[in-house]
């Protein structure tokens, strides 16, 4: 078991975090410390959300390319609703937060599903559509500090056990994620419609109804991070988190989720979103200029799928033994 | 239709070519000459290794051992531009062309005349595209693009394709398994006219009147090896499907004492829009029923359209005496009725997943408790049918793709059984897989049987038909052409059946 894993992709991706970590550490004393690490996880937390819906979205040999764009606007809408009853509970807001994110997960899911559109079309279509109804319903303003109730932007913030809130949301997601794919008949479905769409229509599974499936979750969980984004930052405008839909996908590669579907797992993408965290955060307090950054999380995309690319192991040793037999 | 008594030399000869696949001799030192001007006749049962010889000839696949000759020299066709270079030129049942081009396109693709700076020259392209398909008599529009055209006129596209390569060498690989009548007559003709220009023809297929109706030589093929070659002048109808199946029974089939019991599976009046028409059958308890016909005679899309793939536009089938709905796959797995498909690649094993997660996939829910996957369970279950079927793989949580094709049809299969089926059909179960593993899935087809299971069986390996069935299902061109108990069935019957000769005269019925 232990050994198997050391051998996975994840393990080489951990083994890439740590030196990547100890490296930032050793220019610039005090970044691997356990306080500063947990503010890169709580900084990190709502990539990792989002990377993990966009997993389950390519593991179906699909993608979401609207994901920033739907959290945008959930997050616009709960700022506005805040904004003007400022009585309303917070947890009425999440729940009109993660509705919202469905509603525009669903839209995706059942356009690739019924009119058999490619995901990729449909979600680029929706990636526009969803920011310019940003435009329409907010008339182009801001939503400002000022405008939001302090209950709006305190829950992401409050400590619970020495964690922010927002950390530990992140960590039910992820062992939400952990059970449900590894241990329910969906999870199994997502990889079986990836790995051979023809051999799963053949094993009673509907591959439409999967995809959709996971186009509902990722839609959810992108609305769920609308709330949490706009708090936390606590500003809403229309070009909230412009250009994060790449950021996703990019933790979802270098996590070693395979674009071509069936592969990858929930360590994986956690992992991932980890990695570009850590070079975000670090980066910047180390006084490497922003253009280095992003050139050195693109190449880590691609040092990460040429690792993903190489036959596996397993193979070769199976070869031996064949001729062995 | 020779007009010349003095034998020229061939064009192309092959001499004992040799090609081994992991597990399988495909072609075991085989010969072959095509004359400029004749048409040569290639005959031989699936598997005989037609379609490897082909793509030998046309640079796909590269011998093991032995000489491709041309014009006397010696050759290697090392890809496919150097085969079209040595004037070797194929035609495929399918055509492989390409829909969004037009015609002069498909035509000329890869050594389309240039003009100025190296550029395409488009007004001439069109010309001669004209110029080649008024050669062969074919009125097409050279600017329209591929997509519009039927069958028969995309078949020209291909000929007119060969012309423009200026090949000696035509194969034409079942070239009129989708063409109506009207249009064999005319490919005919063309191919009389492609015989006057001096082109040797490469002609293979199934069917024993357009071998006698157009080719000067035949050469057959069995398991590989070239078993007799000679002038169709001298050969009848029967000697030749003699040649073709007459072996000692090379495989060994477990022996088996079948005493079938009630109906299960009752099947009436199903019909396709276009696959299939009239379809009525009965399958009993513990019985092997086979069918059989060429490729193309609609069988596996009757099975699919039971499992629920595909609606049937009509009939109905009955499931111990109730009437069966069933609109998915999941509909027919949860009535016990499962399918294993004959392309493994593209529908049967999920390569990526580990076996016990491909063994498990449709029994998930005989594996979960409350909704969530038990994963001793799991392996217990993939353990107790991998282990029956004898599968051998290092461990059950190593990936399906790194197993042999046996194996992965083991672990197909495996995932079926686990569901505890009543109907089990099969679709060209051992196809590709090396002998031993063919062994091993025919004692368990035979064991399933004993144990009350009723199996389908699609085959177009005539030992296999002939080895497992209890009885025989023979269709032809989408409809059933008769039903036969297997004593007293011969290969031949078979063949002359599913293949039209003399069928009407042989009709019989099952008790």
């Amino acid at each position: 078991m232990i050994i198997s894993f050391l051998k996975s992709r994840e393990a080489i991706l951990l083994g890439a975090l740590i030196a990547l970590i100890l490296l930032v550490e050793s220019r610039f004393s005090g970044f691997a410390m356990p306080r500063n690490l947990a503010a890169v996880f709580n900084d990190t937390s709502i990539l990792i959300i989002l990377a993990l819906g966009q997993t389950l979205v390519i593991l179906t040999r699909c993608i979401d390319l609207s994901l920033a764009s739907n959290l945008a606007l959930t997050g616009m809408v709960t700022a506005m609703l805040n904004a003007a009853m400022p009585g309303l509970p917070i947890v009425a807001l999440l729940a009109v937060a993660v509705a919202l994110g469905l509603i525009m997960g669903a839209f995706n899911g059942l356009l690739v599903w019924k009119l058999n559109i490619p995901p990729i079309v449909v979600t680029l279509g929706t990636l526009t559509i969803y920011r310019g109804i940003i435009f329409l319903v907010s008339g182009g303003s801001w939503v400002n500090s000022h405008e939001m109730s302090a209950a709006y932007k305190a829950l992401p913030r409050a400590q619970m056990l020495g964690l922010p809130v927002l950390s530990w949301i992140a960590i039910v997601v992820i062992a939400g994620f952990a059970i449900g794919v590894n241990r329910t008949a969906l999870g199994r479905a997502f990889y079986a419609v990836g790995g051979n769409p023809g051999a799963a229509v053949y094993t009673g599974i509907d591959v439409g109804r999967t995809r959709f499936s996971a186009f509902v979750i990722a839609g959810g969980l992108a609305g769920l991070c609308g709330y949490l984004w706009v708090s936390r930052y606590a500003v809403a405008y229309t070009d909230v988190a412009g250009g994060f839909e790449l950021d996703i996908v990019a933790a979802c590669v270098i996590g070693g989720i395979s674009i071509a579907g069936g592969s990858g797992t929930v360590l994986g993408a956690v992992l991932g979103a980890l990695f570009l965290g850590v070079i975000k955060n670090a980066l910047p307090v180390a006084g490497i200029s922003p253009f280095w950054q992003m050139a050195i999380s693109g190449a880590a995309i691609i040092i990460a799928v040429a690792f993903n690319a190489r036959k596996p192991p397993s193979r070769i040793i199976l070869k031996h033994a064949e001729a062995r037999s | 239709m020779t007009d010349n008594n003095t034998t020229p030399q061939p064009v192309l000869r092959l001499n004992g070519i040799t090609k081994t696949f992991p597990g399988v001799r495909a072609l075991s030192e085989v010969d072959l000459a095509l004359y400029p001007g004749e048409v040569t006749a290639l005959i031989g049962e699936n598997g005989a290794g037609k379609s490897t010889l082909v793509k030998i000839l046309t640079g796909i696949h590269q011998p093991d051992a032995g000489q491709i000759i041309v014009d006397e020299t010696p050759t290697t066709l090392a890809d496919a531009s150097a085969a079209t270079r040595a004037g070797i030129t194929a035609i495929h049942q399918e055509t492989v062309l390409f829909d969004d081009l037009s015609v002069a396109e498909n035509i000329y693709l890869g050594h389309a005349p240039r003009g100025r700076f190296g550029l395409l020259d488009w007004a001439r392209m069109e010309e001669d595209a004209r110029e080649i398909l008024k050669r062969i008599g074919a009125a097409i529009n050279p600017r329209l693009p591929l997509r519009d055209l039927g069958i028969a006129s995309k078949h020209l596209v291909a000929i007119a394709r060969a012309l423009s390569v200026q090949a000696r060498v035509v194969v034409m690989d079942e070239p009129t398994a989708a063409l109506s009548q009207a249009e064999i007559e005319e490919l005919y003709t063309l191919i009389d006219r492609l015989k006057a220009e001096g082109k040797a023809i490469l002609f293979i297929s199934h069917k024993f009147d357009e071998v006698f109706r157009i080719a000067e030589r035949y050469t057959v093929f069995r398991d590989g090896q070239m078993v007799d070659a000679g002038m169709i002048s001298d050969v009848t109808e029967d000697q030749l499907v003699e040649k073709m199946v007459g072996r000692a029974m090379s495989a060994i089939f477990p022996v088996r004492h079948a005493t079938p019991g009630e109906t299960v599976l009752e099947v009436r009046d199903y019909s396709h829009p276009t696959e299939f028409a009239d379809i009525s059958f009965d399958l009993r308890r513990g019985e092997i029923l086979g069918f059989y016909g060429l490729v193309g005679a609609g069988r596996s899309e009757i099975m699919q359209s039971l499992f629920g793939v595909t609606k049937p536009s009509h009939g109905e089938a009955r499931l111990n005496g109730r009437a069966l709905s069933i609109r998915t796959p999941a509909d027919a797995i949860a009535e016990g009725i499962v399918y294993v498909p004959e392309d493994r690649g593209k529908q049967g094993a999920i390569t990526a997943m580990p076996i016990f997660q491909n063994v498990t996939l449709p029994s998930l829910s005989r594996t979960s408790n409350k909704g969530f996957i038990r994963m001793a369970q799991e392996f217990d279950l993939a353990r107790h049918y991998t282990e029956r079927l004898d599968l051998r793989a290092s461990a059950l949580d190593q990936t399906v793709g790194n197993l042999s094709g046996g194996n992965q049809q083991k672990v197909v299969i495996a995932k079926w059984l686990a569901t505890r089926p009543e109907v089990i059909i099969l679709d060209e179960p051992t196809k590709g897989i090396d002998v031993g593993s063919k062994a091993a899935v025919h004692d368990f087809m035979a064991e399933l049987a004993a144990e009350g299971l009723c199996v389908i069986m699609v085959s177009s390996e005539i030992p296999e038909i002939l080895g497992m069935s209890d009885r025989v299902i023979v269709m032809r061109e989408g409809r059933i052409v008769s039903q036969h108990p297997r004593d007293g069935l011969s290969p031949e019957i078979l063949v002359r059946e599913a293949a039209g000769y003399g069928a009407t005269a042989q009709k019989e019925s099952a008790a």
